[in-house]
């Protein structure tokens, strides 16, 4: 049997460290992969341009269309609310600001605790919302495979690990922040390779969408 | 055309890959709100007809050959391929039941431009011999006879001659150094000829400088309809040569929605070079000829009108506000249905649905989306300007039972057109 603190111990130090590198390697791989197809030029009189309207795509593509959204309220709000919870959790519970800190040299302010709290419970419930969407709506479940399953453990887990640990409801405590660290592990290693790069392509996407569409003078 | 085989199919998808559809599929978080802007769902509540979903078998090509993992999965065995039985089976969602209109494009929250990769599948389904046998056929006539309904400069001549000797207006053909090249739909020649009639009768007016030629009137691209290049290129390339021969400055995209993409947005890329000239289409060039006063109308009607927008020429063509200031130039009371402009509706027809006849039980059903558009609009007379449109909006119609008339917007005009005798 390992030591609990053993356990913390090595994940804090060599498996953090692997698993930082595969991330940071993977995601530029996988933009290398895409930018490298590349692009044909494209010889049609533009009538609008591409770069301002890739941008304006990036950020209109946020709101849903009014009908659209009238047909499937529960998947814009279910993902806003557990995406916000998730970010606010991530980026401003202080001891991770302070974890940044150590290793980057700067920080920035967080939010106090019982803020973060709730924001962690959010998410937790708002995954949870996502989740019974996407087993029981049609058009979800057909799409969905393992992947997308998949994904939503490697969200979960650092939401769920974190909660206990922050409110001590495992003993020993090492135990379940090691399992939290380790369950952020997890999702740094699979990021790059599965659709959790959605996180950073979908500003590729909705550029090249904005783009094509204002080319030809269309708001997309 | 080599003949189709799947290795053919598989090397066509691949040659379609780019950048944007690798960040495409990178992004789809199979969020399935694309099924939320796609008539085929909504109509027919079957998730089978989700966008994103159509492209299954170019997502496949993509993740096992342009992604690590894929090709990793490939190699253990674990990579389903994308065979013949596939294609068969997807023939009915990348043709019968997409349109191309774009709409769904829209509306994804990472940004997809789903339509745009419908579009590439095409290429794969000709290479592979799974396109259906009706577009095929209208594809072949289009590049052996001239016109995908198989329609010869004979009958386009006999319309001239009964349009001239009826109005006394002069048609010309192949006039040299022309500013204008219009380019006409085999639908307009057959079905709707008061287009033509219209043109004469507006730049007769406006004074404004045109010509068909003899040897490109065709305007539709049946080969952008199916997804072959090679087709289209072919049939880009007349119209090309039509226009360089006759030295003119414009050519004008008739009421056609996909000739229009087909010309404007697609010829060039085809030929691989800029056009020496402009395309323009005919909602555009009006809408000058009313911004500049060199046309105006008299007796317009109160009667309640709207307008359904083509999507090639509206959402994927960005002719947005043309033809609202038109609208309001043919009738004092010009009403929106409730989704319009980009995003409009589609009539169920485009992108060569109409001229399959595998779809045409489901294009009933979804036209249902367009009737209650109609009923919620309050108006009680249709105008749009797509022949091809127009005859789908009909025809459903009449399916429905439901008494409206409909028209062109083009010939709408030319009907309150005033006419300053000299
Ligand atoms: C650490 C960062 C992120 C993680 C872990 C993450 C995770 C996820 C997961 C698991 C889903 C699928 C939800 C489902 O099963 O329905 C999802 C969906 C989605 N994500 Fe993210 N995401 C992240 C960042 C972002 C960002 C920055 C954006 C946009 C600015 C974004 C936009 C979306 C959208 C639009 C959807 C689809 C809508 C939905 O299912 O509610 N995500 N994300
Ligand atoms: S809307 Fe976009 S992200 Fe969602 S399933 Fe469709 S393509 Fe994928
Ligand atoms: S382009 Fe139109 S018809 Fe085709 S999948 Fe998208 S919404 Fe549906």
């Amino acid at each position: 049997m390992i030591e609990p603190m053993d356990f913390l111990l090595w994940v804090r130090g060599t498996a953090f460290d692997v698993s930082l590198g595969i991330f940071v390697i993977g995601v530029v791989v996988r933009f290398f992969e895409i930018f490298s197809l590349g692009r044909a030029a494209n010889f049609a009189e533009p009538r609008g341009t591409e770069f301002g309207p890739g941008m304006r795509t990036i950020l209109t593509r946020n709101i849903p269309e009014a009908g659209t959204f009238k047909r499937q309220p529960l998947t814009v709000i279910a993902g806003y609310v557990f995406h916000i919870g998730l970010l606010i959790s991530l980026f401003f519970f202080v001891p991770h600001i302070q974890l940044f800190a150590a290793t980057f040299g700067f920080g920035w302010p967080g939010l106090p605790t019982p803020i973060v709290d709730a924001a962690a419970v959010l998410g937790i419930a708002g995954l949870l919302a996502v989740l019974w969407n996407r087993l029981t709506n049609p058009v979800m479940k057909l799409l969905s495979d393992k992947e997308d399953y998949l994904v939503w453990v490697l969200t979960f887990l650092p939401l769920l690990t974190g909660y206990l640990a922050y409110h001590r409801m495992v003993d020993p405590y090492p135990l379940i922040l090691g399992l939290h660290i380790l369950s952020i592990e997890f999702f740094l290693i699979l990021f790059p390779f599965t659709k959790l790069m959605h996180t950073f392509t979908l500003f590729l996407a909705r550029w090249y969408n904005g783009a094509m569409h204002g080319r030809r003078g269309v708001e997309s | 055309m080599s003949t189709a085989t799947l290795e053919r199919g598989l090397n066509a998808l691949r040659e379609q890959i780019d950048a944007p559809v690798a960040a495409f599929f990178s992004s789809c978080v199979n969020c399935g709100m694309c099924a939320e802007a796609c008539l085929f769902y909504t109509e027919t509540g079957d998730p089978k007809y989700t966008p994103i979903r159509k492209l299954e078998p170019m997502r496949r090509i993509w993740e096992q050959e342009y992604t690590i993992v894929g090709k990793l999965k490939k190699l253990i065995g674990l990579a389903e391929p994308v065979t013949d039985e596939m294609l068969e089976q997807w023939q009915e969602l990348i043709y019968a039941s997409c349109t191309l209109c774009g709409r769904c494009s829209l509306v994804c929250p990472v940004g997809n431009d789903i339509a745009f990769m419908v579009r590439k599948v095409r290429e794969g389904m000709v290479a592979s011999g799974n396109a259906p046998p009706d577009v095929q056929s209208a594809a072949i006539r289009a590049v052996k006879i001239g016109s995908p309904m198989g329609i010869r400069l004979k009958a386009l001549q006999a319309q001239i001659k009964h349009i001239e000797a009826d109005t006394g207006l002069k048609i010309p053909v192949d006039v040299e150094g022309a500013d204008y090249l219009a380019l006409l739909s085999s639908m307009e020649v057959i079905n709707f000829p008061e287009y033509i009639e219209s043109l004469a009768k507006i730049f007769k007016q406006a004074g404004v400088s045109w010509t068909l030629c003899s040897e490109a009137f065709e305007a539709t691209n049946t080969g952008i309809q199916i997804g072959s290049t090679d087709i289209a290129r072919e049939l880009v390339q007349r119209v090309v040569d039509g226009a360089e021969k006759l030295k003119v400055k414009y050519i004008i995209s008739p009421e056609c929605g996909h000739a229009y993409t087909a010309i404007r947005w697609d010829g060039p890329n085809l030929i691989g070079r800029p056009f020496p000239f402009k395309v323009v289409h005919i909602l555009e060039l009006l809408d000058e000829l009313r911004a500049s006063g060199r046309i105006s109308t008299k007796d317009l009607s109160g009667e309640c009108v709207t307008f359904h927008d083509p999507c090639s020429i509206v959402r994927k063509g960005g002719v947005i506000d043309s033809p609202r200031h038109l609208m309001n130039m043919v009738s004092t009371n010009f009403v929106e249905m409730p989704d319009h402009g980009k995003w409009n509706w589609c009539c169920g027809g485009g992108g060569g649905v109409s001229a399959n006849t595998d779809a045409e039980e489901l294009r009933t059903r979804v036209f249902r989306r367009k009737k209650s558009q109609l009923e919620e609009s309050g108006a009680t007379t249709l105008v749009t300007a797509c022949a091809n449109c127009r005859l789908v909006i009909e025809e459903g119609l009449e399916e429905y039972n439901m008494e409206f008339p409909v028209t062109g917007l083009t010939e709408m005009l030319a009907e309150h057109l005033v006419i300053e005798e000299d």
